[in-house]
């Protein structure tokens, strides 16, 4: 199902446009260069936050906060185990992906640990990327309360998420 | 805020760097990471591009409109103000549609352009600007492809066992971060 979603969808767009005598071709191109003037709005911002991360992953700085936190995470039901990709969750989804797939197959992808992986890699998002490409594309500096209920909702997910691997 | 973020992260790096006497990777892995921004950009250039061309065809054939019609009851709730403009209540459907589908690289350039049309100038992010933004940051997706295929990889007899336990915990997050930025708008 998967698999027919995108062609049919690029298909039935165009078709219905076609039929509503909308010129298909000009507007893909149009809307195509927003698309690559969008990227070079945001790369800056890309560059800003991935230079951070890189920089905390390489310090050795990830494995320090996880050895102050471990007391703290078990106290609220979560595995030391996965503190890590916790830690990186809001800041890179390619990085907490490889790190969620290195927790998933050393403990086992159907051990308790490894389903908790999989279960908050499915059900969060990269927190400061999108606030970056959002902001970045409008020209918002003041963010308000964006980042700390964006933060609240993910540390919800990390809590319900170590709960429901062991209940579900 | 992201100006605190940036700094506190470096300062943390900076010194567990010290503290453990590794102070020469720092700067491999700064120009690494700036460097990796780089290639995830374009990367993501050509999706990023298809996308919002298939969004710009939607939207002058009218789809937009059409599908804005569909969620209006509840976003009218949640974003009283941009439901009033059509284009942009219909891109925030789209945006939710594809976050629904499990499809990312069309999601943004959605997002984006209701974004933009939430826009009335200044610098400061308005109240439903910070909802979107929450909402596009606590994920809701049907299914998750990425980590399904991430666990069948590695073995995993029924890789989406795991739904129920992904939704449960995706409308959990969604919510708390909905009422807490319900609830922080007070103060900021």
């Amino acid at each position: 199902m998967t698999d027919l979603l995108i062609p049919l969808l690029l298909l039935g767009v165009s078709v219905y446009a076609l039929s509503k005598k909308q010129d298909v071709y000009s507007a893909l191109l149009q809307g195509g260069r927003d698309g690559l003037k969008l990227i070079f709005t945001i790369a800056p911002a890309l560059v800003v936050l991935l230079t951070a991360v890189h920089m905390l992953r390489a310090s050795g700085a990830l494995e320090m906060l996880c050895q102050w936190l471990r007391p703290f995470a078990a106290s609220v039901g979560i595995p030391a185990e996965i503190l890590p990709l916790l830690l990186l969750r809001p800041f890179s989804g390619s990085a907490a992906l490889a790190v969620g797939a290195d927790i998933m197959s050393v403990y086992g992808v159907e051990s308790l640990i490894g389903r908790t992986a999989a279960i908050v890699l499915g059900s969060t998002e990269t927190t400061f990327y999108t606030i970056s490409v959002y902001f970045g594309a409008v020209n918002i500096k003041k963010t308000r309360y964006a980042i700390p209920a964006a933060l609240i909702a993910d540390l919800t997910g990390f809590l319900v998420g170590c709960l429901t691997a062991r209940l579900l | 805020m992201m100006g605190i973020v940036w700094c506190i992260m470096l300062l943390l790096s900076v010194m567990a760097a010290i503290f453990q006497g590794n102070l020469g990777v720092l700067t491999p892995s700064a120009l690494e990471g700036a460097a990796s921004a780089v290639t995830l950009c374009i990367s993501l250039a050509g999706a990023l591009c298809l996308w919002s061309g298939v969004a710009k065809v939607m939207e002058q054939a009218g789809l937009i409109e059409k599908l804005g019609r569909l969620l209006r009851p509840i976003f009218r709730r949640l974003f009283p103000k941009a439901s009033q403009n059509k284009t942009a209540l219909g891109y925030l459907t789209a945006n939710i549609s594809a976050n629904l589908l499990g499809l990312g690289n069309a999601a943004t350039p959605m997002g984006i352009a209701a974004i933009r049309q939430m826009y009335s100038g200044g610098t400061s992010a308005s109240d439903e600007m910070c909802l979107l933004i929450v909402m596009n940051s606590a994920s809701i997706q049907l299914l998750p492809t990425t980590v399904a295929a991430v666990r069948s990889s590695l073995g995993a007899a029924a890789p989406f066992d795991v739904l129920p336990a992904v939704w449960l915990t995706s409308v959990c997050s969604v919510c708390m971060g909905i009422a807490a930025a319900k609830l922080l708008r007070r103060w900021f």
